[in-house]
């Protein structure tokens, strides 16, 4: 049990930062930061992707150190060179990927860093799952565990310590809606129990429903320091990016039911990795006109669905006919003779994926683009080269040095629209985007979003594979939701509310013992 | 104070250009060190390895001839270096394509037929490549490591080699060395100059420089590997196949390696027999990345490990250096190249820790 001693929320700060500033050879992430957190508050620290947040983080739990600057524990220096000394001092964090052996059981993870037998432990764990409704079998293997329980148990982890901080990493990014509420309720109560929360999220509601005050950064400052109830989630973007958000501009749009451009039918795969996820008897279409999501937690076959329909990894083992594409059957085919038919693909991963890091953008350029008359009989042809890479600079407003920069001196907002530009300027019938939006600041975002719905009603066929609900019902017209490996059936966007989908994310069988608050397996 | 070793944003190009001169810096200081405790004189080592083999015109040719096969082979084996295909049995490659060239003047003791010396060229690079496909296939069907079975085929090639002029190919007039007949004139390459033995088959080198510069600087076909080796999930995800840069990269450095050989046992040797690669295709590696792999970095490097190698012989002879000190300068340069390479993509930095206050929680 976590020894709490009940402090109201306004006197001395717990923990302080004073004038923190630490750098990178490319950047400094964080430039002479202040921030007080509060014993018995909900402190959020918020920003788009590079803003500097987990650096920040980082310091709080002195995996990296300050450059310069003070770090105060309850008004006195100190000095967080290591995670253990952090930990001594009470601060606990769960990071966005979490820290478990998938093979130990719970409380085998938990005993790995905790004193005392592993029957005591597990009662331990019992006893605090029961105080803070974070209900996990301690006999349980966490291979076995969906991704909430993991969280639960990172978070009982740090409670089975004496502790005064607990530190969350993007924490609601890997849950389906169902599991976002009970874990706020266990923070709440954490909170009124006199536990001080720096939650880290980008996502703006979630802020203003659980946090008393939030830090906004931006490019490494701290831009403003407010009380997230009073503001709109308007206000809190327009801190957080510096300017107005743009907005995305729907219309109502024409699909053509009769040019299906992309069939999967009844297509199984083996994983070729281990602790891959097995493809089974997906089925799957999109038409002329239409923008398909599939949503679904990360590691549930999104990774293997991408190369299966990139042509990156070729089934053939599967029916000759099972794969078509724009009417052809394709499963055989590589990924150039698919680009050829005019598909065209935005991978999930930008560097050393979609581009090639030391390369110059020109250079990029001919990673797919080389049927556009880049070279003749095999021999470059440069200046072809340059102007393409132009014309995907300017179209797309990639802000970079020129066509010779580096593909790695790009932010991977840049990047990724230096990427969408090549891919859509291959003018392409299929597009299929994994992730489009991932690590992408909210402007690059909307424009990205915005051209994919000028394509869509264009007459081009889009698959798009997201986390982000949002973004997904935003732009899509029908979801599939894609689980250990297998497809819903196809749903209609404007039909459905993210708690159905969050209901498919999970297994619909599962949904009483959710609700109820128990464990799941 | 700390020092930190951080990688760099960008490569250094300062540090790309010095480094090959660093390396032999470094093996110069060290190489004197060794020699003071040998009990060696100095001045005259560096003098029979730096200067003496430019001191007449013969000594300037047999650089020459080294300076050939030398860049053929690690022109080669720098293409298959740069899409990360590592091919460190060009020896063997060189062995077989000497083998296969030898048995045309072999079998054919008496022809004086003007097609001798091309076929042997085309059974050359033939040998050499199969040897190389072995590694190929072996690597594209079953996923076995390059690096390993290339090497161990290097050891079979010598085998092979060993029982043919010990057996079936062993001159019978040659008082049982282990040595086949001396190949008749029209199996030989005619010399540049009279007196000298850099014969005309250096032309294949400097014509196989060009056109891998093209291809590597100015080629899809180059840039695909390029790609297949800078990031392979690049080259997946645009659909360049890495089997294709695979047999490609071995391919073409059995090519090269076999012409090697061929021109070896056509040139200045005139016959079959044991020592007959020089140990070319392991200096070749050198050759390629002291050259950094750049085509016309590799002309250098080829040069200068040329010039060394002339230099040795001298050294020995002059300073009664043993054979093997060069191949101990060759691997210093080699450490020292690869250790300042580090640099290009790595620098030190000093770190000032954060004032550290008295109240500190000790970690």
């Amino acid at each position: 049990m976590p020894s709490v001693e009940p402090v109201s929320a306004d006197s001395e700060p717990l923990l302080s930062l004073r004038n923190i500033t630490k750098a990178y050879p490319s950047v400094v992430a964080n430039d002479s930061i202040n921030l007080d957190v509060h014993a018995g508050s909900i402190h959020a620290i918020l920003g788009e992707n590079g803003a500097g947040k987990s650096t920040l983080m980082k310091l709080a739990y002195g995996v990296v150190e300050p450059d310069s600057g003070e770090i105060l524990w309850r008004n006195k220096p100190v000095d967080l060179r290591s995670t253990a000394a952090a930990r001594k001092l009470g601060i606990g964090m769960v990071f966005q990927h979490f820290s478990l052996f998938e093979t130990l059981s719970v409380v085998e993870n938990i005993s790995l860093t905790m004193p005392g037998s592993r029957k005591k432990l597990a009662r331990r764990i019992a006893q605090v799952g029961a105080d803070y409704d974070l209900h996990v079998d301690p006999a349980a293997s966490v291979h076995s565990l969906s991704v909430g329980e993991r969280q639960r148990v990172e978070i009982i982890r740090c409670l089975m310590q004496d502790l005064k901080l607990l530190i969350l990493d993007e924490p609601t990014s890997v849950l389906p809606p169902q599991h976002v509420s009970s874990l706020f309720a266990a923070l709440r109560k954490l909170r009124d129990n006199g536990v001080a929360i720096l939650f880290i999220s980008h996502k703006l509601e979630e802020i203003r429903a659980l946090c008393d005050s939030a830090t906004i950064l931006r490019g490494g400052k701290v831009a403003a320091t407010v009380n997230p109830n009073e503001k709109t989630a308007h206000e809190l973007a327009t801190l957080m990016i510096g300017h107005d958000i743009p907005q995305v501009e729907a219309r109502a749009n024409q699909v053509d039911l009769n040019k299906p451009l992309l069939e999967l039918s009844a297509v199984s795969v083996k994983s070729s990795d281990p602790f891959g996820t097995d493809l089974k008897n997906i089925n799957l279409s999109v038409h002329a006109g239409e923008i398909v999501g599939v949503a679904g937690v990360s590691g549930n076959g999104q990774q293997e669905l991408s190369r299966l329909i990139s042509g990156e990894h070729v089934e053939t083992s599967a029916a000759f006919d099972c794969i078509r594409m724009m009417d052809k059957p394709v499963t055989y085919l590589g990924a150039v003779d698919r680009r050829q038919l005019g598909f065209a693909f935005v991978p999930e991963e930008r560097l050393g994926r979609g581009a090639v890091p030391p390369m110059s953008l020109s250079k990029n350029s001919l990673l797919t683009a080389s049927d556009k008359g880049m070279h003749r009989k095999g021999f470059l042809n440069k200046p072809r080269m340059d102007e393409f890479t132009q014309h995907c600079i300017k179209e797309f407003d990639v802000r970079c040095g020129g066509v010779e920069a580096e593909a790695t001196s790009l932010s991977g907002g840049n990047l990724q629209k230096f990427i969408v530009g090549r891919e859509l300027s291959l003018q392409p019938k299929l597009l299929f985007l994994s992730q489009p939006t991932w690590g992408v600041d909210i402007g690059a975002a909307t424009a990205i979003r915005q051209r994919l719905l000028d394509l869509r009603d264009a007459g081009v066929a889009i698959l798009v594979i997201s986390e982000e609900l949002e973004e997904l019902f935003e732009i899509t017209d029908r979801v599939y939701v894609i689980r250990s490996g297998t497809l819903s059936p196809s749903l209609v966007t404007s039909d459905v509310t993210p708690n159905d989908i969050g209901k498919y994310m999970i297994g619909e069988q599962q949904q009483a013992s959710v609700t109820g608050g128990s464990h799941a397996t | 104070m700390q020092l930190r070793f951080e990688k760099r944003l960008h490569q250094s190009k300062i540090m790309l250009l010095a480094a090959p001169f660093i390396a032999i810096a470094l093996s110069v200081v060290l190489s004197c060190i060794l020699l003071v405790v040998l009990k060696k004189p100095i001045l005259l080592t560096f003098h029979s390895f730096f200067i003496a083999p430019f001191e007449n015109f013969y000594s300037i040719t047999e650089i020459f001839l080294k300076f050939g096969p030398l860049l053929l082979i690690a022109q080669a084996l720098a293409v298959g270096f740069r899409a990360k295909i590592w091919n460190i049995g060009a020896e063997g490659q060189m062995v077989i394509g000497a083998i296969a060239a030898s048995a045309v003047p072999v079998y054919f003791v008496d022809s004086t037929s003007g097609w001798l010396l091309p076929a042997m060229i085309v059974l050359g690079a033939l040998g050499g490549m199969a040897w190389a496909a072995i590694a190929a296939f072996l690597r594209t069907q079953f996923n076995a490591n390059e690096i390993l079975v290339t090497l161990m085929l290097t050891s079979i090639a010598l085998q092979l080699l060993y029982f043919l002029l010990l057996g079936p190919w062993k001159d019978p007039m040659g008082f049982n060395f282990p040595q086949t007949v001396m190949f008749q004139d029209e199996a030989l390459f005619p010399a540049l100059f009279s007196g000298v033995r850099l014969n005309v088959s250096i032309i294949f080198p400097i014509l196989f420089t060009i056109a891998v510069w093209l291809f590597m600087e100015k080629h899809y076909g180059g840039y695909k590997l390029v790609v297949g080796g800078l990031a392979p999930s690049a080259a997946g995800y645009a659909g360049f196949s890495s089997k294709k840069a695979v047999w490609g990269s071995l391919l073409l450095a059995g090519f090269a390696a076999g012409i090697a050989g061929m021109s070896e046992v056509a040139g200045p040797i005139g016959q079959l027999q044991r020592s007959m690669t020089s140990g070319y295709g392991y200096s070749a590696i050198i050759v390629a990345y002291l050259g950094a792999l750049n085509p016309i970095g590799i002309v250098f490097a080829a040069f200068f490990l040329a010039v060394l190698h002339i230099g040795g012989d001298v050294a020995l002879v002059s300073a009664g250096l043993p054979i093997s000190a060069v191949h101990i300068f060759q691997g210093m340069i080699l450490i020292f190249y690869l250790s300042a390479y580090a640099f290009v993509n790595y620098r030190l930095r000093v770190v000032q820790p954060v004032t550290q206050p008295d109240s500190a929680v000790s970690s």
